[in-house]
């Protein structure tokens, strides 16, 4: 059992650790099991190639390493290869055979199973070729298909803790915070704050003090918190105990969402180990400072990510806001001054320490410094975790990075920044990402969710989709959120219902204003941007709605049918195989029909018919 | 206060000592015996509100106030449909039907015969699977009704 009593001791711990992992005689297998490949069994695929690695009589030449995501989940499961960073994507049970007798035994790729660059039609060999990631930076994602996050030699052997010792034994607290400020690192978790300024007002206050960090990551579908606390939890413990140092404080929690077990899991684990390794605990390294982490679990509460209602939660209470007449960093936690930042702005601080502000400023735009890493969802070819450069645009993001939009279809929006953030049309898609130009289009970059949309999403019916998660996570506390929202929610659900009435899209801009002045915290006060982008962008699809009594995406159930289409139908019979219903008829070569009496509109013959015969009318 | 013979108050003794009878972890003991029961019985707010030194309010304007706590009890099975935005937008939506007409219960409700809960949750994490639930703890992706009600049937076949 290693416990460092100094620096010197964590140094040429780790130098060995480099020098194993570097030794030829062993490969590395690295297989994600992350969120997305976990799904597709990338346990039991682990256990086959343990098995025929056996039969071989190599199981001693490669280590299995399960990781965190990778961020290429489209691609699951997948498995990396070194030395060569070989590349396996949609590994199957019956493909392990064949990758342990040609990469493993025979050290060449296995042709068929690797990548297939859909642009060029070529195989790809190499993970770092692979378009998806080639068009990346990934300063801080990348780490983790290196890393098992149960093990902290891992993170040490990529030169985990070397920050933190540089903080401790080289660094001022005050200097800390300049390089911070500095690299103008921003809040991650969707305010953009620059974080210098608040650990600058928190290391000045006296007594005990407390960092915290938010994972509670509520935007619904948005998972980047999720991929690196639970694939690389020892970057977010060292970021914290820079921060901590800095500020003088001893004390931090972790509030993880309670939909993240394997998260509270790996994080668990991680505190253990860096206890056990000194890292932790008291007189660390031999500095002198004392440093305690705790982990606290979220209640499935949306409103509990914002900065007062999540402190209220820490200390057992309903998590709801209150007035920032005082900041949290005077008086938060326990009434403590408490610094509160999101799991990816903890990310970025190791990285900042060992890089140094200058090289960490050169990334990005003028006022947004460093890599973003974004939650690429929705109707997209990649879906995946991308990280790039803060300035990247919306395109690049979404077609050349994210492939574009699944079969054939059309682009309509690209939803940022979850339930406070908007959507954004097809002309803004050369917009650079940052913090201030995404805010410019009515929209928010956020924490970094981004859902693409085709033309089959109707943008009525999203706008009501967030209101609705809203009305159900507002707090109730005061009023223009709680009514304000209730009145939105029934505007939009009459319009999606076809009894939208003339004056109804002003009446939502006139609520949409007052709750945006007069909401307590900022779930309120944000609400209102998904219903405002869309009648700013999409309009046409509100005044469809309300006077045609048409969703023209084809979603609002009132308010279209499905109709087969004469000409194009060529009687293929499959639609009237699957439909539940059995509404479809016809012959074997003759165009079909629908019986709009007993159809459900569950829009299976829509998905299904491979010559576009069915209509939306 | 009736003696209830389905509750392990040994149990629910090593869940508080666990966190030093501490009232900040009141929504972690709470979680806690939910996952122990799938619920929180409530008869096991008043032993509660004795233990960590709180009014029963409390003890209940924190377990309404969180999602993950049922003050009822829940089925066998629970199934949560993730209807996050990136599984909204791939059809979420007629998951939910799906299940609602297999099962008739809403989001919320349970079976009669106990075995099925219907819940939602706002994004697990796996969107490039979506869209997708969890059934108790096991992950189902890549959905649609078919492979939906498929999945509910092996379930039910399980449990007879
Ligand atoms: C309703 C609401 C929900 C929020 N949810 C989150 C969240 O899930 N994760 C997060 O990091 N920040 C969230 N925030 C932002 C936090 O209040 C806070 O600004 C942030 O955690 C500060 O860290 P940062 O400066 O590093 O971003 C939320 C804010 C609001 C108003
Ligand atoms: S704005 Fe909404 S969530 Fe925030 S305090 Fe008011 S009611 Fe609660
Ligand atoms: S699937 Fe399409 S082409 Fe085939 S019968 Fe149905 S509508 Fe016609
Ligand atoms: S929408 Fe569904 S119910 Fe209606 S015709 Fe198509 S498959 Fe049948
Ligand atoms: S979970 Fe495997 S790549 Fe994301
Ligand atoms: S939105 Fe369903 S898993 Fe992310």
């Amino acid at each position: 059992m290693v416990k460092f009593e100094n620096k010197e001791a964590l140094e040429s711990y780790i130098q060995e650790l480099q020098a194993t992992a570097q030794s030829p005689d062993k490969g590395l297998i690295s297989l994600c099991s992350g969120p997305g490949c976990i799904i597709h069994n990338s346990d039991k695929i682990r256990d086959t190639l343990t098995e025929e690695m056996g039969k071989h009589g190599i199981a001693d030449k490669y280590e299995i390493r399960l990781t965190g995501c990778h961020g290429y989940c489209e691609q699951g499961p997948i498995m990396v290869i070194d030395p060569g960073g070989i590349f396996y994507p949609k590994v199957e049970l019956e493909n392990i055979p064949e990758i342990v007798e040609k990469t493993l035994v025979n050290n060449e790729p296995a042709e068929k199973l690797l990548f297939k660059n859909p642009a060029t039609k070529k195989r790809v060999v190499r993970e770092e070729d692979v378009p998806f990631y080639k068009l990346q930076t990934r300063s801080i994602f990348g780490k983790n298909r290196l890393i098992d996050p149960n093990s902290i030699d891992n993170y040490l052997a990529v030169g985990g803790y070397q920050s933190l010792a540089k903080a401790l034994f080289e660094m001022k607290p005050k200097e800390i915070i300049a390089e911070i400020k500095n690299a103008n690192l921003r809040g991650r978790g969707g305010g953009g704050f620059p974080a210098a300024i608040k650990w600058d007002s928190c290391s000045r206050h006296k007594g005990p003090k407390y960092v915290i960090c938010n994972a509670d990551e509520g935007d619904p579908g948005a998972y980047m918190d999720r991929g690196l606390l639970e694939g690389n939890p020892h970057l977010i413990i060292e970021g914290m105990l820079i921060g901590a140092f800095a500020m003088g404080s001893h004390d931090g929690y972790v509030y993880v969402r309670h939909e993240y077990p394997l998260a509270v899991a790996n994080l668990a684990k991680a505190i253990d180990h860096a206890k056990q390794y000194g890292l932790l605990g008291e007189n660390i390294l031999g500095s002198g400072f004392d440093f305690d982490l705790h982990i606290s679990k979220g209640g499935g509460a949306f409103v509990c990510g914002e900065s007062t209602a999540l402190m209220a939660s820490l200390e057992g209470k309903p998590g709801r806001p209150r007035a920032k007449y005082i900041h949290t960093s005077e008086k938060g936690f326990r009434d403590s001054p408490s610094n509160l930042n999101n799991v990816e702005t903890w990310a970025n601080v190791p990285l900042i320490i060992d890089k140094g502000a200058q090289w960490y400023a050169s990334m990005g735009t003028e006022y947004s410094k460093g890599t973003k890493i974004f939650s690429l969802v929705g109707k997209v070819v990649n879906t995946g975790l991308v990280e790039v450069p803060m300035g990247t645009t919306l395109r690049e993001i979404i077609f050349d990075i994210g492939g574009g939009i699944p079969k054939k279809k059309q682009f309509k929006a690209v939803q940022t920044g979850g339930p406070s953030g908007g959507c954004i049309p097809e002309q803004f898609l050369d917009t650079p990402v940052d913090f201030d130009e995404l805010t410019k289009l009515g929209s928010i970059m956020g924490s970094g969710g981004m859902i693409v949309m085709d033309q089959d999403t109707c943008m009525v019916d999203v706008a009501r989709y967030f209101i609705e998660f809203l009305v159900d996570e507002s707090c109730g506390q005061c009023n223009p959120c709680r009514e304000g929202l209730k009145q939105m929610m029934a505007v939009l659900s009459r319009i999606c219902e076809g009894n939208g009435k003339k004056g109804d899209i002003e009446l939502l801009e006139e609520l949409g204003t007052m709750m945006q002045k007069f909401s307590l915290c900022g779930l309120g006060t944000s609400a209102p941007n998904p219903v405002l982008t869309t009648i700013l962008y999409f309009r046409d699809e509100y005044e469809a709605h309300i006077y045609d009594k048409k969703c023209p995406a084809g979603v609002c159930k009132p308010l279209f049918y499905y109709e087969i289409d004469e000409e194009a139908c060529n009687g293929c019979t499959l639609c009237a195989k699957k439909c539940p219903q059995e509404a479809i008829s016809g012959e074997k070569k003759e165009p079909h029909e629908i019986d709009q009496e007993n159809c459900i509109k569950c829009g299976i013959c829509y998905d299904i018919c491979k010559f576009d015969a069915i209509a939306i009318r | 206060m009736a003696y209830n013979n389905d509750i392990d108050w040994e149990k629910l003794d090593d869940i508080i000592d666990e966190y030093n009878s501490d009232k900040e972890s009141l929504l972690m003991i709470l979680q806690d015996i939910n996952e122990l029961y799938n619920y929180v019985p409530p008869e096991t707010i008043p032993v509660l509100a004795q233990k960590l030194n709180v009014p029963k309010s409390m003890i209940y304007s924190v377990a309404t106030f969180y999602k993950t706590i049922s003050l009822e009890p829940r089925g066998k099975y629970i199934i949560n449909v993730c209807t996050g935005t990136a599984c909204h937008v791939r059809g979420a939506e007629k998951i939910i039907d799906a299940v609602h007409d297999n099962l008739q219960i809403d989001t919320g409700q349970t079976t009669q015969d106990s075995l099925f809960t219907l819940e939602t949750v706002r994004c697990l994490g796996c969107c490039a699977a979506g869209p997708v639930f969890t059934v108790n703890k096991n992950m189902h992706g890549g959905l649609d009704r078919s492979s939906a009600l498929n999945i509910i049937d092996d379930y039910k076949k399980n449990a007879s």
